[in-house]
């Protein structure tokens, strides 16, 4: 084989391996949900109630603190936990309890669902028990929405109005 | 079963390798040159990365628009850089996991080479962690799934108080910030792969960090192409409050994340993990049982540097002299990174066959191979190629196709182990008719080095040479790897030809002087030669 043909070869072999790294750097198209369908995202971060009522510390107990922790007031660290619920058409898609976040479960809870549902119209209802009640719930919301293809329909909880938030 | 794997991933390699040694020549060929390449592509990235950044803007609506506006309106130069920067990290992902599964097929990654292996494996997670925050950037349907899914895999981990992936889930929750830290992220992310790689390579001796010329040039040509043939470009503007169902994926940099969906994040992080600690585990499953490394003895040693100059492990350094001789310096062999290869004995000056002692002595030498039974076991092969009409004595790196051949074979961890003048000893003594240097393939020599020092050393380009006096027709170095045996043959029936049809053959050593070389060592008579 002679120098040039030689090289004409080689710079050919390095065109079309990096033509095939090309290609693949885009193809083939990945379809993350089936067509026609959309995603309802439920999430929120929302702290509970503490765990307990504060109470009144005697002035005995008051003198056995350091001067600098001397408050008056002994409250629970810890939340407690919050049970949720999202309905669609009529079922249950997802019931959790979500505990509260960090060491001392002092943080707020927080939920990230995603869920592939065919576009269309639905019930969405979303309920939540943030109190020590064990029946009932102390947030709801129901709606009728239509879900268009590709759609990102996200159910969220605004802690300041104590509302689900459907947008 | 490690080694079946091994070994059928030689056979890939081999069987992709010799056809491209064929077109571009072992010392163009890509696949010997993949850590090369790996950096000459980093370097690419980063020169476009750098103009590219000139043109970018970090704000939420303008980040998209400026990359439009570089890849559209000024296509022919940052539209390329573009297309370059993009291109030239999957390039590198290429060149890494291809580099990464060819030192494992040729089994470099145990014994004293666990540093490197141990080393990379975090560049792979910088490499790709660079990557990612880069698609980031764009700000396009395909920056949306990335940060989607990044962000729910790292919602994963109970690290973070908040979940981050809230933020990609609807308008308004995203602000410029955002996009000064992934820019942040994307600029010191790869200078921590940069400082990988220096720490990558930092127990290889004579690292190649540079592509040759022509390879580099033909590689920058080839990517201009196809660069313009398919310029990489945005897939539309990210829109949160619609899910980016279908995107064109980088399929070397995100092959995982389809899986999150399949597999779900926590078998992702445990694939990851689990990956992660496997392949940094490797070199020790199981470990290399390695022979007694290379001993240095001072009274043969003047303190040449040659061995340390030779040495592609960095194995050998040179010392400030302890023994009070009269040089400055002497070889201190660290045994934790000597591999055993035996390149710094046929290095040395001290080791030549010639040499009157009564023990064959040399300046550095293998404990359990030392040069004194290198000697005998020349001999003793020679001697049993007797009544043959040509005698061809091999010498055969054991890694390479000549290993298997079944007479006159002296098998040697590296063929770069041959001191020059055991040729020159050879022939001179007319132990053998011609002498067959039986190496690795060319562009993938085990011990990185051993056959170019070979031929250095048999072109009078390197210290210690082949003498002149050596009859060069009488000698032939055969580069051929394990699965080349039936080559290996060929060349050497051919060299055996070449080497009868040189008139008048010389007489065989006399079996006096054959039987004193064989034997146990005793003391000669001063100024007799052995």
């Amino acid at each position: 084989m002679t120098g040039y043909l030689r090289l004409v070869g080689q710079f050919v072999a390095i065109l079309l391996l990096f033509s095939a790294v090309v290609a693949f750097a885009n193809w083939p198209i990945y379809r993350q949900t089936p067509e026609g369908s959309a995603i309802v995202v439920l999430t929120f971060i929302h702290g509970a109630d503490r765990k307990g009522e504060c109470r009144q510390r005697s002035p005995e107990e008051m003198a056995k603190l350091a001067p600098n922790m001397r408050r008056t007031l002994d409250c629970p660290r810890g939340r407690r936990p919050i049970y949720v619920e999202l309905d669609l058409a009529g079922k249950n898609i997802f019931s959790a309890t979500l505990p509260p976040t960090g060491i001392a479960g002092d943080g707020h809870s927080r939920v990230y669902r995603r869920f592939v549902v065919p576009a269309g119209q639905y019930e969405i209802v979303a309920r939540m028990r943030d109190t020590p009640r064990t029946e009932g719930f102390d947030h709801e919301r129901k709606e009728t929405v239509t879900l268009a293809r590709e759609q990102m329909f996200v159910v969220d909880f605004r802690s300041e109005s104590g509302e689900f938030v459907f947008r | 079963m490690i080694g079946t794997i091994r070994s059928i991933f030689r056979r890939g390699f081999e069987w992709v390798e010799r056809p491209l040694d064929w077109l571009f020549g072992p010392a163009l060929n890509p696949i010997a040159q993949l850590g090369a390449l790996g950096f000459f592509f980093f370097w690419i990235v980063a020169v476009s990365g750098i103009y590219l950044f000139i043109f970018f803007d970090t704000g939420i609506e303008r980040a998209y628009e400026s990359v439009e506006s570089l890849t559209n309106n000024h296509w022919y130069h940052a539209g390329v850089m573009r297309s370059f920067h993009r291109y030239a990290s999957d390039l590198m992902v290429v060149m890494l996991v291809t580099h990464l599964l060819r030192e494992f097929a040729y089994d470099h990654y145990r014994g004293t080479r666990w540093f490197s292996w141990f080393t990379g494996v975090p560049i792979i997670w910088l490499l790709y962690t660079s990557g990612i925050t880069g698609y980031w950037l764009v700000w396009d349907k395909l920056a949306q799934y990335v940060a989607l899914v990044t962000s729910e895999l790292l919602d994963w981990l109970p690290i973070f108080g908040e979940p981050i992936a809230r933020n990609f889930v609807s308008t308004g929750t995203l602000t410029s910030r955002f996009f000064s830290l992934m820019v942040f992220m994307h600029v010191a992310v790869p200078l921590f792969l940069l400082f990988a790689m220096w720490i990558h390579i930092l127990h290889i001796s004579r690292p190649k960090m540079n592509p040759p010329r022509a390879l580099a040039v033909m590689s920058l040509i080839a990517l201009v192409v196809a660069s313009i043939w398919n310029p990489a470009i945005s897939q539309g503007h990210v829109d949160l409050a619609k899910a980016p169902v279908a995107v064109g994926l980088d399929w070397f940099f995100l092959p995982l994340y389809p899986l999150t969906d399949l597999w779900g994040n926590g078998a992702v992080w445990a694939f990851l993990g689990t990956f992660s600690l496997m392949l940094g585990l490797m070199p020790w499953l199981p470990p290399l049982r390695r022979a007694k490394a290379a001993e240095v003895d001072l009274a043969h040693c003047n303190g040449c540097a040659r061995c340390a100059e030779d040495c592609p492990y960095e194995a050998i350094r040179m010392v400030r002299r302890s023994d009070g001789l009269p040089f400055p310096t002497e070889a201190q062999v660290n045994a934790s990174l000597c591999v055993s290869c035996g390149i710094c004995v046929g290095s040395c000056p001290s080791s030549t066959p010639f040499r009157r002692s009564q023990e064959l002595r040399t300046g550095i030498d293998l404990p359990d191979f030392p040069l004194q039974r290198f000697r005998e076991l020349t001999v003793e092969t020679a001697e049993s190629l007797d009544g043959k009409k040509t005698r061809i004595l091999v010498f055969a790196c054991e890694h390479g196709g000549g290993a298997g051949h079944l007479t006159g074979v002296v098998p040697l961890p590296c063929v770069a182990m041959i001191p020059p003048s055991l040729i020159d000893f050879v022939l001179s003594k007319k132990l053998a008719d011609g002498v067959a240097v039986a190496g690795c393939a060319k562009s993938a020599c085990f011990n990185r080095l051993g056959v170019a020092w070979t031929e250095q050393r048999f072109a009078g380009e390197r210290d210690p040479y082949l003498r002149t006096r050596v009859p060069r027709n009488r000698l032939k170095t055969i580069w051929a790897s394990a699965l080349e045996a039936s080559r290996f043959e060929g060349e050497l029936t051919a060299f055996a030809k070449q080497v009868a049809a040189i008139p008048e053959v010389p007489p065989a050593l006399p079996q006096t002087i054959i039987s004193a070389l064989s034997s146990e060592p005793r003391r000669m008579p001063e100024g007799s030669v052995p």
